[in-house]
């Protein structure tokens, strides 16, 4: 593991409690510059409550989450963390390049930033639509696009690929991989275990916890298993 | 607060209120057309109208704006860009003066639309300035609209935003001077009735008042503004417990 000094992502024994349950229990990873990680888990396992924190728009119970040097939420992270949330959170009464243009504005990006963004996600062709008349595949990259401004260091992306078709989950994932490979450090969650071959590193939550943290190879192998759903089962037996 | 953060903001509201025509239509024309009614109701009885209808003046554009804004900017929490937000380098304050000043520009247009019609087709005759009545209308408007904004932190859906409008709307009206003056009402009544902000706009209104009576009236509603505006932004949170 990479020393914490040329880390992105650096979360120490972090726990959440939100109204009296604990959604994660001492949670610790680094993660460095460059790195693809997936984040999987199945719905309920605490995934975008991890990621909230990574943020900081979820209040921290114990432990420590730090982002490039700073404690998660602190006001000089903001806008250098590229976010994209379950929920679409773009506005459906805009089209697709107000929404992009006003958010490269916030983030006071100029507007050449607002083309290449949304030559990214392959909308250049949807700028003038609303977004309420897209479909949700269309949306997801709306979303993404917001996501991108400005090029931030740091990307954390909820379950972006949820319910797209395979074609467009596959371009997702090259375009996670392209940014990865410009040196950011991309996390992206599924609750789709097959989607673990596309990560270079692979986090497995279950109940709050990380059942594991290493190479989707090394996965299949320590447990033994042919497929990831199966080695994921293994791996909560084995834990039990 | 950082003002072109501001203004991009109140800009982004106005492009979403560009593309929903009939949001659009509703806040303009609604109390505009509700004036004309009842103009027209009173037309058989000579100076009904011209006593009455100033001061409905004072009491609508509160309602109206009141609900577009806390509609709209409950919905920014519940779609989720309201968190996404407050990821980016924009403060609470930023994002609360942008959609004062956005339905600010709106209230204003509003209250030339329905002052002018009032003194023209509507046949209204006050004594008063008529510049006066659309300051009043302005300034109904930006207390719904700062109203608005200090409730969507209290109301969890917009069903429950809807149901805070008879809640807080409607006791206001009574108490106003629209049903009974403000003087006839049982003491304890009129005195919280002379401390609410409807009842000032509602006073601001009467003619033949001295000038430091109206500047007492409008500093009343100054001060509901900006005290509602500083809750407005002190409710919004931007980390979740």
């Amino acid at each position: 593991m990479a020393s914490s000094d040329q880390s992105t992502i650096d979360v120490s024994n972090l726990r959440v409690v939100r109204n009296g349950n604990e959604i994660l229990k001492s949670i610790s990873f680094h993660a460095v510059p460059g790195e693809l990680i997936g984040l999987l888990g199945p719905s309920g396992s605490g995934k975008s409550t991890l990621m909230r924190s990574l943020l900081g728009v979820q209040a921290i119970t114990g432990g420590s989450a730090r982002i490039m040097e700073s404690v998660a939420g602190s006001p000089a992270l903001r806008g250098r963390l590229g976010y994209m949330a379950q929920s679409s959170a773009v506005y459906l009464d805009l089209t697709v390049e107000e929404n992009i243009r006003y958010f490269a504005g916030v983030l006071a990006q100029p507007l050449s930033e607002v083309a290449r963004v949304m030559d990214v996600v392959a909308l250049t062709s949807f700028s003038q639509r609303l977004v309420s008349s897209l479909s949700g595949g269309e949306r997801a990259r709306v979303s993404l696009g917001v996501a991108l401004v400005g090029s931030p260091p740091a990307l954390i992306l909820d379950e972006p690929t949820v319910g797209l078709d395979p074609i467009l989950r596959r371009d997702l994932w090259r375009t996670f991989e392209g940014l990865a490979g410009t040196g950011a450090t991309v996390i992206v969650s599924s609750h789709v275990m097959d989607e673990a071959a596309r990560c270079a590193r692979l986090l497995l939550l279950r109940d709050g916890t990380l059942l594991f943290d290493g190479t989707p190879t090394s996965l299949l192998a320590a447990s033994g298993a042919s497929g990831y759903d199966d080695a994921f089962e293994r791996l909560i037996e084995g834990h039990q | 607060m950082n003002l072109r953060r501001t203004l991009l903001t109140t800009r982004r509201i106005l492009e979403q209120l560009r593309h929903d025509p009939r949001t659009l239509a509703l806040l303009l024309l609604v109390p505009t057309a509700l004036v004309g009614l009842l103009a027209w109701s009173l037309v058989n009885r000579p100076g009904a109208f011209d006593s009455v209808g100033p001061k409905l003046l004072g009491v609508f554009p509160l309602i109206v704006m009141f609900l577009v804004t806390s509609v709209i900017t409950l919905r920014e929490r519940t779609v989720g860009t309201l968190e996404r937000l407050f990821t980016l380098p924009l403060t609470k304050a930023d994002f609360v003066a942008g959609y004062a000043i956005a339905f600010g520009a709106l209230a204003l247009v509003q209250s030339l639309l329905v002052s002018v019609l009032s003194y023209t087709w509507y046949g209204l005759a006050h004594q008063g300035v008529p510049w006066r009545i659309s300051l009043v209308a302005l300034c109904a408007g930006l207390l719904g609209t700062a109203f608005g904004l200090a409730l969507s932190a209290v109301a969890h859906t917009e069903f429950q935003a809807v149901q805070f409008m008879p809640a807080f709307i409607l006791p206001q009206l009574l108490l106003c001077g629209l049903v009974i003056p403000v003087s006839q009402l049982p003491s304890v009544l009129r005195a919280v009735a002379d401390v609410l902000p409807m009842t000032a706009a509602v006073h601001a209104i009467n003619p033949l008042e001295s000038n430091q009576y109206y500047v007492g009236q409008f500093a009343v509603m100054l001060a509901y503004i900006f005290a509602a505006l500083i809750v407005g932004a002190a409710t919004l949170r931007r980390v979740t417990k």
